[in-house]
């Protein structure tokens, strides 16, 4: 039973959730753009936003690439490269660390404000009370697992995330072994980070694949719309003299051609 | 020279009254939706104040337009482009509701619902946001209407820079003026440029700004971006809006909504060719005051054949460029140079400008001092300080108001020595550098202002840019959900046919 276990939350959980992620934003997103925004509930109360937001944004973002790169970059680079996982394992606890802290921080005081000001609770929608929470619980369980992550500073933990996290991307159907003795909180951490994952295309996290770096490329500042096509004849007469009928613009020119007048 | 047209717009405050008319209309047609109480695409204001949302014009504060650096290019003031996405989580310069207010309702049903009472029975206020009942209203979105509030609170008006604004304190000295203000659709817009998504766009045959409501995110960076204020954000739907300038009456002929029900006849639409090459460098000039002469000179002369034959190289019909002769709009702001863009320091180059109000001379026993020939005041002896109009209208500069007043003054002294004293006096137009016939046609847009001739609005002729045949049978059935902030419940967090704010029972529900 508990090997079936291991094998649903860590064998096919995972890829349920990110095949959800994945397709399930493309489908909203060519359904639905109008639903895709950030939801900011800045306007409505500055209060604890401006250090909330800031402190959440920045902290998850650190805690994102240094969970990306940490666990899908293949063992055997950081040994080619020469990091040892004592080191790697020590740099992650204190980097991460205080990037989860300064992240829990954020997520607290945001929490707070969208549960206890009336304006916020008000205005929320039940799944952006549910991220809040999810993510809060998330960087708690992250933080409590420093406790156990102190004991193996050698990296050995780690090693066992970075291969099941390796297998999973290479089709490995043995990774799901590799952590089935590792600590409760790991595996709660593991499994409520993919339910995240799995929920992002129904709720207001879908706006991290928006974070707009192509302004920076942007041409100049202004954007000017035109109905007129690109290669459309630039002179209302359409066309040059002597050709096709100054009048009536391409439709008389299609009526004509199916009619067999052109060029009458 | 890249000519482009735009629909623009003039209004006369000489004849405004102050009725909200355009505001109470332009509400109801587009701003009565949940998430959008809050917002008046046009409002009126009574100035001196600090106006809607409080202290608009104080950009050290707001951060909204565009500055010049040291070596001539102008930026946003709010920063360049990575600047402004540093602040992307947490917009330190985003005004919050109460900034412009807390919508509220009051509980009517409650007058005819309640049982025998000892008192009688009020209708309390709740917020339109929590459904909370509120204990007082602090703040609305015209609490300075005919000069309400204290003289102290309404002096932080930012237009009083440079005039000793205590005098206008004393009940003998003092003054207003009604602003009907909305979106400026500026030639240089600092919103759109400040739009991460790009979502904000100009058109480029009727110069419309619009926020493409599918490609909005809600970073929100346009509001504070734009220096009017005149970006709202939709708190229940997350994108932000603006003035559409009444697009789809626009395109088909009619004007917009507040003009065309404007009481006072002080509104005008017209066309005006500009030359879009020459935005930037009009914009980046140094001197604030040369800003209004630069919007000018990249305004282009329709009656000039060599405009009109690029106009037609760019697409630009005949019916556009017969309503660009016509266009009250270019007469009034080039060719008699009587209408201002307001705010022009804030280098967007705004496109709805303004008539400076006449007011009445500061006293009777100073009026005897002045020299007033034909019945005409000096114009700096009016109640409304010359250099409160310059800081509104011309970043200060106070000859050009001087000038148009001169001349709206002259129009009233020659029609009424035309038809009261039958008399045509040719000198009066003479003095302000104006003829008999142009005197005359200002007359006749201006004062009598027929609607004919203050509406004059070609057509978008969107035929020759489509293909009817392509496109029938695709409108009329919508199969795509609209847009009105509730969708039908869906899988992707559509919120279900139900508001997302509580209302409270016997609350009037604004719809």
């Amino acid at each position: 039973m508990t090997a079936f276990i291991n094998q649903l939350a860590f064998g096919w959980y995972p890829y349920l959730a990110v095949t959800v992620l994945v397709v399930g934003s493309i489908l909203r997103f060519d359904s639905n753009q109008y639903s895709w925004r950030t939801q900011s509930s800045q306007f409505l109360r500055r209060r604890q936003m401006v250090l909330g937001s800031n402190l959440f944004h920045m902290g998850i973002l650190v805690l994102l690439a240094g969970h990306f790169i940490g666990l899908l970059t293949p063992v055997n680079v950081f040994d080619a490269v020469g990091i040892s996982h004592s080191f790697k394992q020590t740099a992650a606890l204190v980097v991460g660390g205080i990037a989860g802290v300064l992240a829990y921080i954020g997520c607290s005081l945001l929490l707070h404000r969208r549960l206890f000001d009336p304006r916020i609770r008000k205005s929320s929608s039940f799944g952006d009370i549910l991220v809040l929470v999810l993510i809060w619980i998330q960087l708690t369980l992250g933080i409590a697992t420093t406790y156990w992550t102190m004991k193996y500073l050698d990296g050995s933990e780690m090693v066992k995330f970075m291969g099941w996290a390796n297998g999973m991307l290479t089709f490995d159907p043995a990774a799901p072994e590799r952590i089935r003795d590792v600590a409760l909180v790991y595996k709660l951490h593991i499994v409520l980070g993919l339910t995240l994952f799995l929920i992002t295309p129904f709720t207001r996290l879908v706006h991290i694949w928006s974070a707009p770096v192509w302004y920076l490329l942007r041409p100049g500042f202004q954007i000017v719309r035109t109905r007129r096509a690109k290669n459309a004849p630039r002179s209302p007469t359409r066309g040059p003299a002597g050709g096709a009928p100054s009048y009536g613009g391409p439709t008389v020119l299609r009526q004509q051609a199916e009619s067999g007048q052109e060029g009458a | 020279m890249k000519v482009r047209a735009q629909i623009a717009m003039v209004l006369n405050l000489d004849k405004c009254i102050g009725c909200h008319t355009c505001s109470i209309t332009c509400k109801n047609v587009w701003t009565n939706r949940e998430g959008m109480e809050y917002v008046w695409f046009n409002n009126v204001e009574t100035k001196p104040g600090i106006g809607y949302p409080k202290d608009w014009e104080n950009q050290e504060r707001w951060k909204g337009g565009w500055i010049r650096k040291k070596n001539g290019k102008i930026v946003p003031r709010q920063g360049a482009k990575w600047r402004i996405l540093s602040k992307i989580f947490a917009n330190p310069h985003l005004p919050e509701i109460d900034d412009f207010y807390e919508p509220y309702t009051f509980e009517y049903e409650w007058l005819q619902s309640a049982p025998e009472l000892q008192a009688q029975p009020t209708a309390r206020p709740r917020s339109l946001v929590t459904g909370e009942k509120l204990n007082k209203i602090e703040w609305s979105g015209n609490w300075e209407d005919m000069l309400g509030g204290e003289f102290e609170k309404r002096s932080h008006d930012y237009n009083f820079e440079g005039v000793e604004k205590e005098i206008y304190g004393q009940f003998e000295k003092t003054f207003m003026m009604y602003l009907p203000r909305l979106c400026e659709h500026c030639l240089n817009p600092s919103c759109l440029a400040s739009c991460p998504s790009g979502a904000i766009y100009k058109r480029a045959e009727d110069g419309i700004v619009l926020i493409d409501q599918e490609k909005c995110r809600g970073w929100r960076m346009c509001v504070s971006g734009c220096p009017y204020k005149k970006i709202y954000y939709n708190w229940a739907t997350g994108k932000s809006e603006k003035c559409i300038f009444c697009y789809p009456r626009i395109e088909t002929g009619q004007p917009t909504v507040c003009s065309e029900t404007c009481v006072g006849r002080i509104r005008y639409l017209g066309v005006v060719l500009y030359d879009a090459d020459r935005i930037e460098e009009a914009a980046s000039v140094e001197d604030p005051k040369d800003l209004y002469p630069a919007q000018l000179g990249v305004f282009l002369d329709p009656n000039d054949v060599a405009v009109q034959e690029a106009a037609r190289a760019e697409g630009i019909t005949d019916q556009w460029l017969e309503a660009a002769m016509r266009s009250p709009v270019y007469k009034m702001a080039v060719e008699w140079k009587i209408a201002f863009p307001l705010h022009p320091e804030y280098r967007t180059l705004p496109m709805v400008w303004y008539v400076p109000p006449l007011s009445p001379i500061q006293s009777a026993a100073e009026a005897g001092k002045i020299s007033a020939r034909d019945g005409m005041p000096d114009v700096r002896s009016l109640r409304i300080p010359l250099r409160y109009l310059a800081n509104l209208l011309t970043a200060g500069d106070e000859e050009p108001i001087a000038a148009a007043l001169e001349r709206m003054l002259a129009m009233r002294s020659y029609m009424r020595a035309k038809s009261i004293e039958g008399r045509i006096d040719e000198s009066i137009p003479e003095r302000v550098g104006l003829d008999r016939a142009r005197i005359e046609e200002m007359y006749r847009i201006m004062a009598l202002a027929a609607y004919e001739d203050r509406y004059v609005i070609p057509t978008a002729r969107r035929e020759l840019d489509e293909d009817a045949f392509v496109l029938r049978g695709s409108s009329g059935f919508g199969f795509r959900e609209g847009t009105q902030g509730r969708t039908k419940v869906n899988l992707f967090g559509g919120g279900a046919d139900k508001a997302r704010t509580k209302r409270e029972p016997r609350m009037d529900i604004p719809s």
